[in-house]
C-alpha cells in the first residue's frame, strides 16, 4: 500500500529554496506578523501568549497576540474577526427597512445609535427628513441608551482593573434604564425602533414617568461610582500616566468618541456636525488633557453628566405631531450615495449607502469607531505590563460585535 | 513530652476544623459577596442556599480527575498536596482557650508562619507543571508576591511577641489580660499599631485577597496557577486558601486582640466559652477580609513589590527598633 508509507518531506526543493524571512513567516501563530525578537541581552526567551479570543477581559471575542518579557509586553497585535457575521453583505439581499434589525446587531450595547445612523442615510438617500417629534424620541432613547452604553462600559473596566462591586452597582442603573428602553422601544437590546423616516412607536404614556425617576436619582447613583473608582487610590495609581495616546497619534489613527475627546481633541459629531436636535440642547463637551487612561476615564464619566442633562431637556421638549413620516412601505431610493454618521458612545458612527434604485442597497458600510479605536493597540501596548493591557483595552471601550461586523 | 493519643485526636480534630470552616467560609463568603454585590448570593439549593456548597463539594469529588497533555504528572499532582498540607499544619498551634489547643508548641506563632511559607513553593510548582503559559505567569507572581510579603508579615510579628515575650499562642494571648488605666483592654493593636497595619497589609497579599489577588487576577491570569486544574485537586487549592484566612485571621486575633479574652470580664467568667468568642473574633476579621475583597480594584504586579520592599519591610525593621527602644526605656525608668 504505498500511499499509506509515511513520506518526509526534503528539506528544501531543489532550485527553489525560500528566503529565509518567508520560512519563519510561514511558522508564525496566525495573526503574528512579525518574529518574535526571542532572546535579550539577559538570555531570556520571550513567550508569546494568547489573550483571547476566550479570556474574561477583553470584552467578547478579542484576540490579542502578546509578545511577553517577564510581565511587560514588547509587542501586540490584535486579530480580528471571531465575531463576523457578514453584517455589511448580508444588508445587500434585504429591504431598506429590514436592515435596522442588522445593524442593531453590529454594537449591542447601543443599538439606537446604529439605527438612527442607518436611517439618516436612508433619509438623506429619499430626500426626506424626520418629523420634529421623531427626532426629539431619537435623540432621547440615544441618550437613554448612551447612558446605558457607558454604564456597561464602566462596569467592565471595574471588572478589568479588578473590583467586582462596580460591575454589580451600575447594573442596577442599568436595569432601570432597559426597563425604559423596554417601555418604549418593546426589546431592551436590538430595538428596531428606530426606522427610516421616523421611530417605530410613538412615546407610550407610562415611559415619561419612569424617566424622570431615573433622572431624579441618577445623580446620587453616579456620586456612588466616582465614590467607587474615581476617588480610589489604586485605581489612581494604575490609570495615571497608562496608555497615553496623544492627540496627534489619536488623529492619525482615526480614533473617535471618548477616546479622542480623552486626548483633548474637541470632536463630537454632535456639535460638529450637528443632526437631531442636538443644536437646541444645552450641553458641552468633555475634554481631557494628555489622552491617559485616566483621561479617558474621566471623559466618560463626565459625558454621563452630560447625557443625564439632555435627557431632561430632551423629555420637556419634545414637539408635537407625528413620529413617522409619511414613507411607502416598500422603499426604491434613487440612485446615488448617501454617508450619515451619529456620536455613538464610542464615537463616530458612520453608514455609508449606495443605491442602485432597486429595493435594497448596491452596498452598505459601516464606519465602525470602536474599529478605529482598538488598532491603536498596536502603538501604546508595548512597554506596558500585562495588567495595563487589560485596563488599556477596557479604557477604549471596544464592542467586537461592531469591530467584526 | 506529650501523650502521642493526644497528638494524633489533635491532629484528626484540626483537620475536621480546617474541612468544615472551608465549607463554611465558602458559603459566608457568597452571602457576604452576595449582600456587598446587591444581589442575594446562593438562595437555590436547600434553605437559603445552604446546601449549595456541600453540593460544590460532591460535584469536585464526583468530576473526572482531569490532567491536560503534555503537563510534569508528578510535579502536577503533588502541587495540590504542596499547598494543603502546610496549610493544614498551620492549624496545630492554634489555641481556642487556656487548655484548648491541637498540639502544644513553643513557637507557635513563629511555626503557622513557617508553614505558611511552604505554600509559594506548590503554587509555583503548580504553575510550572501546568504546562500553559498563563499559569506559569501566575505562579511566578504569586512567588514573587508572597516571598515579598512573608518578610514583612513576620516582621510585623516580632512586636507582640517582644511584648508578649513568648511565641506560644496561649502565652501570647494570656499576657492581654486586664486594662490599661483601667479603661482600654490590654490589647496589643493599641501599643502595636504600626505593627497591626503591617500584618493587615501583609495578610492581604499573603492571602491571595484583594486587592493584591495577583496570582489569580481574574481579568488578568484568568485564574493564574489554578489554571488547568479541576475537581478534587482544585478543591484542594480551594480549600486551602480558606483555611489560610481562617489561619491568618485566628493569628491576627491572637497577637492584636487577645485571643478568647473578652475587655473588662474576669477570663475566669468567660472560661467556658472562650472558643466560641475565640471564633466570634476570627469570622468578625475574615468579614473584614472579605468587605476588602468586595470592594477594592487589584494594585499591579510592580506597584506591590515595590510597595513590599521599599515601604512595609523598612518600617517594619523601624517598627521593631522603636519597639525594643520604648521596652528598654520603661525598663530602665521603671
Amino acid at each position: 500500500m504505498p500511499e499509506r508509507r509515511s513520506h518526509s518531506m526534503p528539506e528544501a526543493l531543489p532550485g527553489s529554496i525560500p528566503a529565509e524571512g518567508a520560512v519563519v513567516a510561514s511558522r508564525l501563530p496566525v495573526g503574528l506578523r512579525r518574529v518574535p525578537r526571542g532572546v535579550d541581552e539577559l538570555a531570556t526567551e520571550h513567550l508569546v501568549v494568547n489573550m483571547g479570543p476566550q479570556h474574561p477581559s477583553t470584552h467578547g471575542v478579542l484576540h490579542i497576540l502578546l509578545e511577553l518579557d517577564g510581565e511587560e509586553v514588547i509587542a501586540a497585535e490584535a486579530s480580528l474577526g471571531y465575531l463576523h457575521r457578514g453584517i455589511e453583505k448580508l444588508a445587500e439581499s434585504r429591504r431598506y427597512n429590514q436592515i435596522t434589525t442588522l445593524v442593531d446587531r453590529a454594537d449591542y450595547a447601543s443599538g439606537i445609535h446604529s439605527e438612527w445612523a442607518y436611517a439618516l442615510a436612508v433619509e438623506e438617500l429619499l430626500g426626506i427628513e424626520a418629523p420634529p417629534k421623531a427626532q426629539w424620541i431619537r435623540a432621547l432613547m440615544g441618550e437613554i441608551n448612551r447612558l446605558a452604553s457607558h454604564l456597561l462600559w464602566y462596569g467592565t473596566f471595574g471588572l478589568d482593573s479588578g473590583a467586582m462591586g462596580p460591575f454589580l452597582y451600575c447594573m442596577r442603573d442599568r436595569e432601570a434604564l432597559l426597563d425604559i428602553l423596554e417601555t418604549v422601544t418593546g426589546q431592551r437590546m436590538m430595538f428596531n425602533y428606530v426606522r427610516p423616516g421616523g421611530v417605530a412607536m410613538d412615546l407610550p404614556p407610562e415611559a415619561e414617568p419612569m424617566i424622570r425617576k431615573f433622572v431624579a436619582g441618577f445623580p446620587r447613583a453616579l456620586s456612588e461610582f466616582h465614590d467607587l473608582i474615581t476617588g480610589n487610590e489604586i485605581i489612581q495609581a494604575r490609570i495615571k500616566g497608562i496608555g497615553t495616546i496623544d492627540a496627534q497619534t489619536a488623529l492619525a489613527f482615526g480614533m473617535t468618541g471618548g477616546c479622542l475627546r480623552g486626548a483633548g481633541v474637541p470632536w463630537d459629531v454632535r456639535t460638529a456636525k450637528p443632526y437631531g436636535p442636538y443644536q437646541q440642547l444645552d450641553f458641552s463637551v468633555p475634554l481631557g488633557t494628555v489622552g491617559d487612561t485616566w483621561d479617558r476615564y474621566m471623559v466618560r464619566m463626565e459625558e454621563m453628566e452630560q447625557s443625564l442633562r439632555m435627557v431632561g431637556q430632551l423629555l420637556e421638549g419634545i414637539p408635537e405631531g407625528e413620529h413617522m413620516a409619511k414613507v411607502p412601505k416598500v422603499l426604491r431610493p434613487p440612485a446615488g450615495e448617501a454617508y450619515a454618521c451619529v456620536e455613538s458612545p464610542r464615537g463616530e458612527l458612520g453608514i455609508h449607502l449606495v443605491s442602485d434604485g432597486s429595493d435594497t442597497p448596491a452596498r452598505m458600510r459601516m464606519r465602525s469607531p470602536a474599529l478605529y479605536n482598538l488598532s491603536v493597540i498596536d502603538e501604546v501596548l508595548p512597554g506596558c505590563l500585562i495588567a495595563d493591557v487589560v485596563v488599556i483595552v477596557g479604557s477604549l471601550d471596544i464592542v467586537l460585535g461592531e469591530i467584526d461586523r | 513530652m506529650s501523650d502521642p493519643g493526644r497528638d494524633i485526636v489533635g491532629a484528626l480534630a484540626a483537620l475536621a476544623l480546617m474541612l468544615t470552616n472551608g465549607v463554611v467560609l465558602i458559603y459566608m463568603l457568597r452571602k457576604v459577596l452576595g449582600r456587598f454585590h446587591l444581589r442575594l448570593g446562593p438562595m437555590r439549593v436547600g434553605w437559603r442556599g445552604l446546601l449549595q456548597t456541600p453540593m460544590d463539594v460532591v460535584k469536585l469529588l464526583t468530576k473526572e480527575d482531569f490532567e491536560p497533555a503534555m503537563t510534569d504528572k508528578w510535579v502536577f499532582r503533588l502541587a495540590p498536596l504542596v499547598v494543603f498540607v502546610p496549610s493544614f499544619a498551620a492549624y496545630l498551634p492554634l489555641a481556642f482557650s487556656p487548655t484548648l489547643r491541637f498540639a502544644g508548641l513553643e513557637t507557635g506563632a513563629l511555626f503557622i508562619l513557617t508553614a505558611l511559607a511552604i505554600i509559594p513553593v506548590g503554587v509555583l510548582m503548580a504553575g510550572w507543571a501546568s504546562n500553559s503559559k498563563w499559569s506559569l505567569l501566575g505562579g511566578m507572581r504569586a512567588t514573587a508576591q508572597q516571598i515579598a510579603y512573608e518578610v514583612p508579615l513576620l516582621l510585623a510579628l516580632v512586636g507582640p511577641v517582644m511584648l508578649a515575650g513568648s511565641l506560644d499562642m496561649t502565652e501570647i494571648v494570656l499576657s492581654q489580660q486586664g486594662a490599661w488605666l483601667g479603661v482600654l483592654p490590654r490589647w496589643y493593636v493599641i501599643p502595636q499599631f504600626g505593627a497591626f497595619v503591617l500584618f493587615f497589609i501583609a495578610a492581604l497579599a499573603e492571602l491571595n485577597q484583594t486587592p493584591f489577588d495577583m496570582s489569580v487576577a481574574e481579568s488578568e491570569l484568568v485564574e493564574g496557577f489554578a489554571n488547568e486544574y479541576s475537581g478534587m485537586k482544585f478543591a484542594f487549592f480551594f480549600l486551602a486558601e480558606f483555611s489560610n484566612s481562617f489561619i491568618i485571621a485566628a493569628l491576627m486575633v491572637t497577637l492584636f486582640f487577645g485571643g478568647w479574652l473578652v475587655p473588662f470580664v474576669d477570663p475566669g467568667l468567660t472560661a467556658p466559652i472562650a472558643p466560641v468568642v475565640f471564633l466570634v473574633k476570627v469570622y468578625l476579621v475574615i468579614f473584614v477580609l472579605m468587605w476588602i475583597r468586595a470592594t477594592l480594584p487589584r494594585i499591579r504586579i510592580d506597584q506591590l513589590l515595590a510597595f513590599g520592599w521599599k515601604g512595609m519591610i523598612p518600617f517594619g525593621l523601624l517598627w521593631i527598633l522603636s519597639t525594643g527602644l520604648v521596652m528598654k526605656l520603661a525598663e530602665v525608668t521603671g
